[in-house]
């Protein structure tokens, strides 16, 4: 299915925001997650499942201000 | 020294992480500020590239307390969930609430900065939010549950200094027990004195140090800047007058 990953189109076989992470190589990344705008706890990522059109996204510590 | 939310601080500077010329010089700029708290961000990571895990190793060395942003944030969900997602990355409550309502001032949204502070302070976050220095917009915010207050100096990287003295002072005689910060807007180490001396708890600045040519030598520039204006507001002032007061004895002058 398609779903926006930060901004861009990814197709995924990704049934949940967990398994997104994992095939994006972030599964043990220090990352927080967000789809459709709403935060989704790391405890929540394996619960969490997708869907087509989903916006995911994913967002590390940085610099700032 | 400053307390936020039951924390004591022990520097009156708060330094942004932002804009440095490499990491060793932002490190160096810590260590000789003495800078007891860093303003971090989140954004998006891209491909397999791990520049948080860099940036949170380095920001762990650096040995002070962390105030993530929501900088960029025009809305108020979207600072919600970015200052959620920040409270997980970096494992604190305290977030630095900003809702940004012009994009060419950067001036916050004071309507939802309220908004946005009322819901997190109901979350359980600490929010310093960066406000403007308008009285009612500041009693709002105390209402919703802010405990400090963090208005703008200036627009952000202007370097222009206090731009309301009269409105900073008023702010302060206000709230004379609440933690004050001049975030924002100041440009030279005189500046940040200035908003000590007035009685501010302590600034936050960021760009003013990174962009300078020898951004540690000016991190130990405002270090020493905000000492003499906590000395100079803790031994109480003069008070100014218009006319001349001679300082030397008139008595005893020799009749030449």
């Amino acid at each position: 299915m398609k779903i926006t990953v930060n901004g861009e189109a990814v197709e995924t076989a990704a049934g949940t925001l967990a398994a997104l992470l994992e095939e994006l190589g972030q599964g043990e990344a220090r990352v927080a997650t967000a789809v459709n705008e709403d935060f989704v706890p790391m405890g929540a990522r394996e619960a969490r499942t997708l869907a087509p059109g989903d916006r995911v996204e994913i967002v590390s510590p940085r610099q700032g201000g | 020294m400053p307390n936020f939310y039951g924390t004591e601080i022990a520097s009156r500077l708060m330094l942004g992480t932002a804009q440095y010329p490499s990491p060793a010089i932002l490190a160096e700029a810590f260590r000789r500020s003495g800078a007891g708290i860093a303003t971090v961000s989140v954004r998006r990571e891209a491909g397999g590239e791990r520049a948080g895990e860099a940036f949170w190793a380095l920001v762990q060395e650096l040995g002070v307390a962390l105030l993530p942003n929501t900088a960029g944030c025009h809305s108020v969900r979207e600072a919600v969930t970015t200052a959620q997602m920040a409270r997980e990355l970096f494992d604190t409550r305290w977030i630095k609430l900003e809702v940004i309502g012009h994009a060419d001032t950067l001036q916050p949204d004071p309507f939802g900065l309220v908004e946005a502070a009322r819901i997190l302070v109901g979350e359980g976050f600490e929010v310093f939010p960066y406000c403007t220095e308008d009285l009612v917009l500041c009693e709002r915010l105390v209402e919703a549950g802010c405990r400090v207050l963090m208005p703008w100096g200036a627009p952000i990287g202007t370097g222009l200094g206090l731009n309301n003295i009269y409105g900073l002072r008023s702010l302060r005689a206000h709230f004379p027990e609440l933690p004050l910060v001049i975030d924002a807007g100041l440009g030279l180490p005189s500046q940040a004195a200035q908003a000590i001396e007035m009685g501010y708890d302590a600034v936050l600045l960021n760009t003013a140090v990174a962009r300078a040519g020898d951004p540690a030598m000016m991190a130990e520039g405002f270090a020493r800047a905000v000492e003499a204006g906590a000395l100079a507001h803790a031994a109480d002032p003069m008070e100014p007058r218009d006319m001349a007061a001679p300082s030397t004895p008139v008595l005893g002058k020799a009749f030449l």
